[in-house]
């Protein structure tokens, strides 16, 4: 069992992303523990990409805060190093090819497994390529994980059945961001994932309020939130720590 | 003509170009590129579809396009014969009508009735926003908000032709961001969409589909070029931005291994500062927007915010089939700086009466040192992607003329 099976051991899983960097390292350590201190799961830390094409604008913009000020491949890892000497729950990355590409596939994934990240996903990275990195997250025993879209239809099977860490199941259309409402139907689709594979499934892209991440939990094995944090921390800047943990803990305790 | 025709180069199933290509996309977009891929099979031989597309061709956009012996600029260089292929003289004056019509129609047959489209310097936008008119489809086309102002009649030209404009205020506000806000549009509504691609880049099938498309230009040159020379030409010149202009120029030719084929690049200020656009010469192997390619980028993977005084090659990225010609050696990629292409401008104007696209002033700089190096009793052939009076006012205010449109 990989260790990202462990977040969703006991109980549903709440999964908060935070963006490396926005608007510093310092303040982005501070958020993970606020996170973790107040029950997330598995944390998912996104290295900052200067286009991230699979984001809307509340993402894009921490992107460029972060890029602007100075963040990269190498310190994201010194942060995960720091992270790591006490912080246990699974941690994941989150970006895109071009990042994991440019550092050289086989150090950037011996670099995740040295430092502790258990998983990676990468939005533009989709099944028919996922070759590209997959041979060394398996010498390197790093989850790649699998995202399934509600466009996926007849596709769903099949990654599914490949799948490894948790699936990523996209809540609606389009890219990262608040909404009001999700429409797809996520039943279904979670039905057919689970007929294929016993990999726990999590739901991203839209999720802010505790209700939704009840409803999303509820259908399946946890609920993912980016763009209300980063909100959060758009606010707050260095000063959000508590407010994210505040955040984190109405969260968790409405998924469980 | 049929399209099974300018197959013979045919890329792999996955959309390979030697290591280049491929299909960097969210999940969200898997099935769309595999119903376009399917929905391309499945019409690229179609007799119907295929008449219907050289009457579009013919009728509409005013092909073939001449091929020109330029006497006065081979008389002054003094060197290689030229002959310019002039897609300037295209409908909506540039090469991106081939391909608009051929994808619209595409589209329509898959029963899509809106189009959506990136655009530079706007030619592209333009043609989608015609193709769109014509076939009565709803259009959006993205463009750079930098573009919209260095472009501003071409805004004005999609408005009239009855498609909405975006400015995208993200990032560099250039091309890159337009493909990048395009491809977001696209995974939010999909159904009714066809993400009208502009050049040979994105993920397969796109580089395939745009070529094909666009290789009615080197099919055209090749005929004319026997007819009027009785011999193939020594070089074919064409800029280079994602290369669509270029490839269709260099196609039918890349198995003539005597034609040189040369991609000019924009190299901005030059390719020794970080004002540069000059993809293979400056750039590395990457993976972005859809595809792995040659793009430019910092140490650790982040997109390089390029320039070049043309809005239509102020791309950090070249289409993957550029990639492979390059790392095959069959094609070469050469710089051309911001002031020689505006040196081409005016010179192509003042020569031959021809005002040309300050992207295809590009390849008309690099043939101006060529063609003197090379003898009488060689060929040229540039190609005129498209027409300059769009950029009149631009290289006016760049040579410090205080003119507004």
């Amino acid at each position: 069992m990989s260790k990202i099976a462990e977040a969703f051991k006991n109980g549903k899983a709440f999964i908060p992303f935070i963006t490396c960097g926005d608007p510093d390292l310092e303040t982005t350590a501070a958020v993970v523990r606020a996170a973790v201190a107040n029950g997330a799961s598995l944390i998912e830390l996104g290295i900052p990409f200067s286009d991230p094409t699979a984001e809307g604008p509340v993402i894009q913009g921490a992107n460029l805060r972060a890029l602007e000020g100075g963040v990269t491949t190498d310190k994201v890892f010194d942060l995960v190093r720091d992270l790591r000497t006490d912080v246990t729950i699974p941690m994941v990355f989150m970006t895109y090819a071009n990042v994991v590409f440019s550092y050289g596939a086989d150090r950037f994934i011996s670099t995740c497994k040295e430092t502790g990240i258990d998983g990676l996903i990468l939005p533009d990275l989709p099944y028919e390529e996922k070759e590209e990195f997959l041979p060394q997250c398996h010498k390197y025993g790093i989850d790649l994980i699998s995202l399934i879209a509600p466009t996926s239809e007849n596709r769903i099977a099949m990654i599914a059945r490949e799948a490894e860490g948790f699936i990523y199941l996209v809540s609606s259309l389009g890219v990262t961001g608040v909404r009001s409402e999700i429409k797809t139907d996520l039943e279904s689709i979670v039905k057919v994932i689970r007929a294929n594979t016993d990999t726990p499934v999590a739901i991203g892209f839209g999720i802010s309020t505790p209700e939704q991440a009840s409803k999303m939990a509820g259908i399946s094995d946890g609920a993912i939130v980016g763009s209300a944090i980063i909100k959060i921390l758009a606010k707050y800047g260095r000063d959000a720590a508590p407010y994210v943990g505040e955040y984190v803990k109405s969260m968790t305790d409405a998924v469980r | 003509m049929r399209l099974s025709e300018r197959k013979m180069n045919m890329t792999n199933p996955n959309g390979r170009f030697g290591i280049h290509g491929g299909q960097y996309i969210p999940e969200t977009l898997m099935n769309a590129v595999i119903e376009l891929e399917e929905a391309y099979n499945r019409y690229k031989d179609d007799p119907e579809f295929n008449a219907e597309l050289t009457r579009l061709f013919n009728e509409y956009a005013g092909r073939p396009s001449r091929l020109y012996f330029a006497q006065k600029m081979t008389k002054d260089l003094g060197g290689a014969k030229i002959y310019l292929k002039r897609e300037d003289l295209n409908h909506t004056g540039a090469h991106k009508i081939n391909n608009v019509l051929g994808q619209a129609l595409l589209a329509k047959k898959m029963g899509k009735t809106r189009l959506i489209a990136e655009t530079g310097a706007g030619q592209h936008g333009v043609a989608t926003a015609t193709a769109a008119a014509l076939f009565g489809m709803e259009c959006v086309v993205f463009m750079g908000e930098e573009d919209t102002v260095r472009q501003a009649l071409n805004v004005y030209r999609m408005r009239l032709l009855g498609a909405e404009v975006i400015p995208v205020k993200t990032g560099t506000r250039t091309l890159k961001d337009a493909v990048s806000e395009a491809m977001r549009e696209w995974t939010s509504r999909i159904s009714d969409t066809h993400y009208c691609l502009g050049s040979v880049m994105g993920p397969h099938p796109f580089p395939t589909i745009v070529r094909d498309f666009q290789a009615v230009i080197s099919k055209e040159i090749k005929e004319q070029m026997l007819e009027k020379e009785g011999r193939l030409p020594d070089a074919v010149i064409a800029c280079v931005g994602g290369g669509s202009n270029a490839i269709g120029s260099f196609y039918n030719f890349i198995g003539d291994k005597d034609v040189r084929l040369i991609g000019c690049e924009a190299a901005g200020r030059g390719i020794d500062t970080f004002e540069t656009a000059a993809t293979v010469n400056t750039g590395r192997v990457g993976i972005f927007h859809g595809m792995k390619s040659y793009f430019c980028q910092d140490e650790y993977g982040q997109i390089a915010p390029v320039y070049s005084i043309s809005a239509g090659l102020d791309y950090p990225g070249v289409g993957p089939e550029h990639a492979y010609l390059h790392d095959i050696g069959r094609a070469e990629y050469v710089p051309v700086t911001d002031e020689e292409a505006v040196c081409a401008f005016e010179y192509l104007a003042k020569t031959e009466g021809i005002i040309p696209a300050i992207e295809s002033a590009h390849a008309v700089a690099y043939a101006r040192k060529l063609a003197p190096a090379m003898s009488k009793d060689q060929i040229i052939v540039i190609t005129i992607s498209g027409r300059g009076g769009k950029d009149c006012a631009a290289i006016a205010r760049y040579r410090g003329e205080d003119i507004h449109e």
